[in-house]
C-alpha cells in the first residue's frame, strides 16, 4: 500500500486521543445478543475498517454509535459525548448507513436540501457536495429512479454536507462500479488525510485490504481484533506454501521431519504450512528432489479473517442451525 | 474542520420539514384532490337542492321559507367531510410512516439527533398546512353553497352558527392530521396506518351511538366526527331531540384534546423506539 505516506501522516499514532470510544457496548433483542460487551476505540487521521461476517453486529454497533438504537448496556461516544445528546448532527458526524434510507419520491436535491436546512447549512453547500459526488446532473431526478451506485453517492453527499470531523460508512462500496470503488477509496484517503476520523464497515476483507490501515474485527457481536492491517494479516496461522513435485511422498517426509505440517492437495501437489517457501526450496534442493512449482501464499488478510471468524459465523453455508 | 458555528434554530427544522412535505407529489395529489372533491360534493348538494326548491310551490306567507330545509347543512355534507378527515389524517400519517417505511427516519435522526425537535417541527408544519387547506375548503364550501342557495334562504357568514361551522370545519383537518401522525408513529406501516385512521376517525364514532346506554353515547360524543357534527349544526334549524347531547363546550374540548394527546403519543413513541 502506501507505507511511506502512512508514516508521514501519523508520526505519533497512539498519542492522538481516540474520537470514537465504545465501551462494553451490549445489545440484546430478546434471547439474541447482537452485540456483546464490545469495546474499541477509533482514532482520527486514518481509515479504520470495521470488519465482520454478515450478522456480526456491525450495523447494530454503528446504529448505537449514532443513537438510533438504544444499547442494552455499555456506552458509545463520539468526541466524548453520546451522539444522541447533540441537537444537530451533520457538523459532527457524517454517516451513510444504508443508501436505501431515502424517500424514493423526492429528488436528490430536495433530499439534501431538507437535511442541510435542518442543520442550518446553506443551499450552496448542497450543490457543492452534489457536484463532488458526481450527481449534479441527476440532482433534479427522483431518487426512486437512481441506481444503487447513485444512491450510494447521494448518501455520501449527505455525509459530507456538514464538513464533519467524523465519518461513518456502512458497506459503502456495495453497488458501486469499479470506477466508483476507486473514487470512494480516494475520497476516504483524502478525508483521513485531512485529519478526520473515517470508520468504514465491510464484510469483505479484500475491500479493506486496499482501503484501511487500522482494523476493528468482530464476530457474533464480540471483538476479535483491533489492530493494524499488517499486524492482523500476520495473525494468519497458515500462510501456506504450495509445492508441486513428482516425488511428493518423499518431500512430504522431509518437510514433516523439519516440523512443517503437510497436506496433500491432489496429484503431486502439497500444501505446506509452518515453513517459508525459501526453506521448502532449500530442503528440496538438499535432498535432490525436483520441484515443478513452488508458490508462496503470503499471509493475507482474507485468510486471517476467515480463520479468526470461522467459529463465529452466524450464517454458514451448507449447515443447518 | 467545522469552522462555521453550529446553528440550532427551530425555524431551520420547520423549513426542513416544509421542504420534505412539499417535495412529495403525493402531498399535492391527496390534498389537492381531496379539497376539490369535498368542495365539489358540497356544491353539488347545494345545486341540486336549489333546483329542487325552486321547482316547489312557494311557502305560504308568514311561515319560514322551506320549513325543514337547512341551507347550512349543504356546505357540510357529512360523507364529504368524512372523506376529508381521512385524507387529512393520511397526509399526517404519511409524514411519519413515510420516514419509517423508507428508512429515511435513520437519515433524519442522524442529521438531527434531537428527535423531539424533529417531531415538534413536523407537527407544526403539518398542522399549519392542513389548517390553511381546511380554511380554504371550509370557506369555499360555505361561500359556494350559500351563493347557490341565495334565493332559498342561503346564509351569510354573520348568521348565527355560520362562522362557528366554518371555523370548526377548518380545524377538523389539522385535528385529524395530528391524529394520523400519532397512528403513523405507532403503526409505522402504510396500509395498517390507513386502516387505523379509518377505524379511529370513522368507525369508532359510528359504533358508539344511540341513547340506550349513556356511557356508550358519551364515548361517541368524545369523537372528533361527533364533535364536528355538533359544531356545524345550524342553531336556526330544527334538530332531533337527543337524550345525551354534546354541548358546544364539550365539542370544542374534544377538538383540543385529540391533537394534544396525539402529539404526546407521537413524541413518546418516536423518542423511545429504536430505528
Amino acid at each position: 500500500m502506501w507505507p511511506s505516506a502512512r508514516c508521514r501522516r501519523h508520526p505519533a499514532h497512539d498519542t492522538v486521543s481516540p474520537v470514537i470510544e465504545v465501551n462494553e457496548l451490549t445489545k440484546r433483542y430478546g434471547d439474541t445478543t447482537a452485540v456483546n460487551a464490545l469495546s474499541f476505540t477509533v482514532r482520527p487521521g486514518r481509515i479504520t475498517g470495521f470488519l465482520g461476517p454478515n450478522g456480526a453486529g456491525k450495523t447494530t454497533t454503528l446504529r448505537m454509535l449514532l443513537g438510533l438504537v438504544e444499547p442494552t448496556g455499555g456506552s458509545a461516544t463520539i468526541d466524548g459525548q453520546p451522539f444522541r445528546d447533540r441537537p444537530r448532527g451533520l457538523r459532527h458526524v457524517g454517516a451513510l448507513l444504508d443508501a436505501g434510507d431515502v424517500h424514493g419520491g423526492r429528488t436528490g436535491r430536495a433530499q439534501l436540501a431538507a437535511l442541510a436546512r435542518g442543520n442550518g447549512i446553506g443551499r450552496r453547500r448542497t450543490d457543492e457536495v452534489l457536484g463532488e459526488v458526481g450527481l449534479a446532473e441527476a440532482a433534479g431526478r427522483r431518487v426512486g429512479g437512481y441506481s444503487l451506485g447513485m444512491r450510494q453517492r447521494l448518501g455520501i453527499a449527505a455525509a459530507l454536507l456538514g464538513d464533519p470531523p467524523v465519518l461513518l460508512f456502512d458497506e459503502p462500496l456495495n453497488g458501486l462500479d469499479p470506477e466508483g470503488v476507486l473514487w470512494v477509496r480516494g475520497l476516504f484517503r483524502r478525508l483521513a488525510g485531512e485529519g478526520r476520523t473515517v470508520f468504514v464497515s465491510s464484510h469483505q476483507m479484500s475491500e479493506m485490504e486496499h482501503t484501511a490501515e487500522q482494523l476493528v474485527v468482530i464476530g457474533r457481536g464480540e471483538l476479535i481484533a483491533a489492530q493494524s492491517v499488517t499486524e492482523f494479516a500476520a495473525r494468519s496461522t497458515r500462510p501456506g506454501v504450495s509445492v508441486r513435485t513428482p516425488r511428493a511422498a518423499e518431500l512430504a517426509a522431509v518437510l514433516t521431519a523439519e516440523g512443517a505440517a503437510v497436506r496433500p492437495g491432489g496429484e503431486e501437489l502439497l500444501t505446506v504450512t509452518g515453513l517459508p517457501a525459501s526453506r521448502v526450496g532449500e530442503l528440496a534442493c538438499a535432498h535432490r528432489l525436483p520441484l515443478h512449482e513452488l508458490t508462496s501464499g503470503d499471509a493475507s488478510l482474507e485468510k486471517a479473517f476467515m480463520e479468526l471468524t470461522a467459529d463465529r459465523l452466524d450464517h454458514r453455508a451448507g449447515e443447518t442451525r | 474542520m467545522s469552522t462555521a458555528a453550529e446553528r440550532t434554530r427551530f425555524t431551520d427544522l420547520l423549513a426542513a420539514e416544509w421542504i420534505k412535505l412539499r417535495s412529495l407529489r403525493s402531498t399535492y395529489w391527496v390534498l389537492g384532490g381531496g379539497a376539490l372533491l369535498v368542495i365539489g360534493i358540497n356544491a353539488n348538494s347545494a345545486w341540486t337542492n336549489a333546483r329542487r326548491l325552486a321547482d316547489m310551490p312557494p311557502p305560504p306567507a308568514g311561515t319560514a321559507p322551506h320549513f325543514g330545509f337547512d341551507p347550512l347543512h349543504t356546505a357540510f355534507v357529512e360523507p364529504a367531510w368524512q372523506l376529508f378527515m381521512v385524507l387529512a389524517a393520511t397526509v399526517g400519517a404519511l409524514s411519519v410512516f413515510g420516514e419509517y417505511t423508507s428508512g429515511l427516519i435513520r437519515t433524519t435522526f442522524t442529521a438531527v439527533p434531537d428527535r423531539r425537535a424533529v417531531i415538534a417541527a413536523k407537527t407544526v408544519v403539518v398542522a399549519a398546512v392542513l389548517c390553511g387547506l381546511g380554511a380554504v375548503v371550509a370557506g369555499v364550501s360555505f361561500g359556494v353553497t350559500q351563493a347557490l342557495l341565495r334565493d332559498e334562504g342561503g346564509l351569510s357568514i354573520g348568521d348565527p352558527g355560520a362562522l362557528r361551522a366554518v371555523v370548526a370545519s377548518a380545524l377538523l383537518a389539522p385535528v385529524c392530521a395530528l391524529v394520523g401522525m400519532a397512528l403513523g408513529a405507532v403503526v409505522r406501516h402504510a396500509a395498517g396506518t390507513v386502516v387505523a385512521v379509518v377505524g379511529t376517525l370513522l368507525l369508532l364514532p359510528a359504533l358508539f351511538q344511540g341513547d340506550t346506554y349513556r356511557w356508550v353515547k358519551e364515548i361517541g360524543n368524545a369523537m372528533p366526527l361527533t364533535a364536528w357534527g355538533r359544531l356545524v349544526e345550524n342553531p336556526g334549524a330544527a334538530a332531533l331531540p337527543e337524550k345525551y347531547p354534546v354541548t358546544l363546550t364539550e365539542a370544542w374540548a374534544v377538538f383540543a384534546a385529540w391533537p394534544l394527546v396525539a402529539v404526546v403519543v407521537t413524541v413518546t413513541v418516536v423518542c423511545r423506539r429504536d430505528v
